[in-house]
């Protein structure tokens, strides 16, 4: 448990942000989102995680990716977080370091509108063929039925 | 020349409907791509507008087979939340209801490719062992299936100890068939010619793509949840994590097969602490969820259940991420079925138990003319099925294993 934390803090030395340990099974690591490659790439070779899943968020300060990772023998998630300001919402694509998350990138980009600069497929992947362009459901200015929100 | 074939989207007795496009080249498949969302309802945003308790019930919904599996990991993630420590009869409770669970889908998955494989003895002896787990679950829930045992803080509802007679009998009752099954299929040839060698996911494609479950367990990757991070009774009874490391077809049967007895051993022992904890609370006293967030998951009979919630200290969640297992399965079949012949897809695509593809009809479009062919999923099936049978072995020979231990 202690080498691990030692190893990711020294391998990603200053591009770590933000350093929170919940609990001893929960550590949470905020970076730029430039980073986002070189930082998931340590994690998944480097440190031999296994990457579960993204989590997008729509934050009034911008949109949050958590990148979920699990080093398994230990039991711990390691959450990699990122903001991405809503003017510009894009950042790197990891589906070509990480395989398993080439499906989850997709998801993002057509429920949260968050693009993936680099993704090897950008097709969409769960919303059906007729479903209108710029609308985002997972934002929070959307309501339920897809329709946007009365201010 | 290339053939497209696409399989899906729906079928009528899948509760999960997937669009599979194969291209082949003579009988051998050279790519696949894989459709989703035709039944995608929105959990996520919905869960948004519950409270916390009814999201608990919503998050059952999810899926009919592994109905009591998102509800864990998705108490686990409040619980990490909020900093909830459960009683150790919720423990218990928790750990037995998975289990039930784990046995009655496991056998649900091994009927199905019996049938896919041309051995129907198999998969209607399958289900016959798994009814009376599903009548124990409606004896101690009061449901077959969602049976709303799970309450942010513990179990909603006690397992009486008078069921406990109950609960040992078809734990007793089952292991004589299991062993009988599982000796059987071992050492079947037909099985063996069939399964093994078939559809294999090499160790590196299964890190690459990240697979959870017995998918993962049967590439040599041993990870499983329930050990990595024991919550509920796993870390107070004793059991094994079961891997294998060939990957194909067959290890994946096998990590099931034996995955079963695991779950028998872990109720019997989870039974004992329910004499032991007679009369003791089953649920914490939760108050309300402060703000932050939290994470759980859970080892669902198909592989790892992810939750990911966060609360701004209201009654709601403002973000719920659900990742099932089968997300992450899927893509294998990008390594595991290229380079298969297409008799042996219907197995290959069942082996990752996807809650599985919907393979209600097939077009075949031939590059060449552009004429599309369509044949119902019994067509399919059939050539699985004619290929055992080509082996010139009798398909049924399972089935003549379990008349000659009935008459026994």
């Amino acid at each position: 448990m202690e080498d691990i934390i030692k190893k990711i803090k020294e391998g990603l030395g200053k591009k770590i942000k933000n350093w929170e340990e919940k609990n001893p099974r929960r550590i949470y690591i905020t970076i730029d989102k430039e980073d986002i490659r070189e930082v998931a790439r340590f994690i998944f070779e480097d440190c031999r995680a296994r990457f579960i899943i993204l989590t997008g968020i729509d934050t009034p300060h911008g949109f949050e990716n958590l990148y979920h990772f699990d080093l398994d023998s230990m039991g711990i998630v390691v959450t990699v977080k990122t903001l991405i300001p809503k003017s510009a919402p894009e950042i790197d694509s990891i589906a070509t370091i990480i395989p398993g998350a080439n499906f989850i990138e997709r998801e993002v980009c057509e429920l949260l509108g968050v693009k993936f600069a680099g993704h090897p497929d950008p097709r969409p992947l769960l919303l059906p063929d007729d479903w209108p362009e710029g609308v985002y459901p997972l934002r929070t200015d959307i309501a339920t039925d897809g329709t946007p929100k009365n201010k | 020349m290339k053939t497209v074939i696409p399989i899906g989207p729906y079928h009528p007795l899948q509760e999960e409907p997937e669009f599979f496009s194969l291209t082949l080249d003579g009988e051998t498949v050279v790519d696949l791509d894989v459709r989703l969302g035709y039944n995608h309802r929105g959990i996520e945003k919905l869960a948004e507008t519950k409270t916390w308790d009814q999201d608990t019930f919503l998050i059952e919904r999810i899926c009919g087979i592994c109905s009591t599996s998102h509800p864990i990991a998705y108490c686990n993630a409040v619980e990490d939340c909020a900093g909830i420590e459960i009683p150790e009869r919720a423990k218990y409770i928790r750990s037995i209801i998975g289990e039930l669970e784990r046995l009655h889908s496991h056998l649900l998955w091994l009927g199905l490719a019996g049938h896919f494989l041309g051995y129907n003895t198999l998969f209607m002896w399958a289900w016959k062992w798994r009814e009376p787990i599903l009548d124990l679950f409606e004896q101690i829930t009061g449901n077959r299936n969602h049976y709303a045992m799970l309450k942010i803080g513990g179990a909603r509802r006690d397992i009486d100890n008078e069921h406990i007679p109950a609960i040992r009998k078809c734990l007793n009752d089952l292991v004589g068939p299991l062993e009988m099954v599982t000796k059987a299929a071992l050492d079947d040839p037909v099985l063996h010619a069939r399964l093994k060698g078939v559809g294999v996911l090499k160790k590196e494609d299964a890190i690459k793509y990240c697979v959870v479950g017995p998918t993962a367990r049967a590439s040599g990757v041993a990870i499983d949840v329930r050990k990595d991070e024991p919550h509920a009774a796993y870390g107070i009874v004793k059991w094994n994590v079961i891997t294998q490391e060939e990957g194909d077809v067959f290890a994946k049967a096998v990590v099931r097969l034996l995955e079963m007895f695991e779950s028998v051993k872990i109720i019997q022992q989870c039974v004992d602490g329910l004499e032991k904890t007679k009369g003791a609370p089953f649920c914490a006293e939760v108050e309300n969820i402060p703000p932050g967030e939290g994470i759980g998951h859970y080892e669902a009979p198909r592989g790892e259940t992810f939750h990911y919630v966060r609360s701004d200290g209201t009654n709601r969640p403002v973000r719920h991420k659900i990742r099932a297992p089968t997300y992450v399965n899927l893509p294998s079949f990008k390594a595991s079925c290229i380079g298969q012949t297409i008799s042996d897809v219907a197995i290959t695509l069942a082996s990752i138990d996807p809650c599985y593809c919907c393979t209600e009809r097939v077009a075949i479009v031939d590059r060449g003319t552009g004429r599309k062919e369509h044949i119902s999923q019994e067509k399919l099936i059939h050539l699985s099925q004619e290929k055992t049978k080509k082996l010139g072995l009798n398909p049924d020979r399972i089935g003549r294993k379990i008349e000659r231990w009935i008459a026994r």
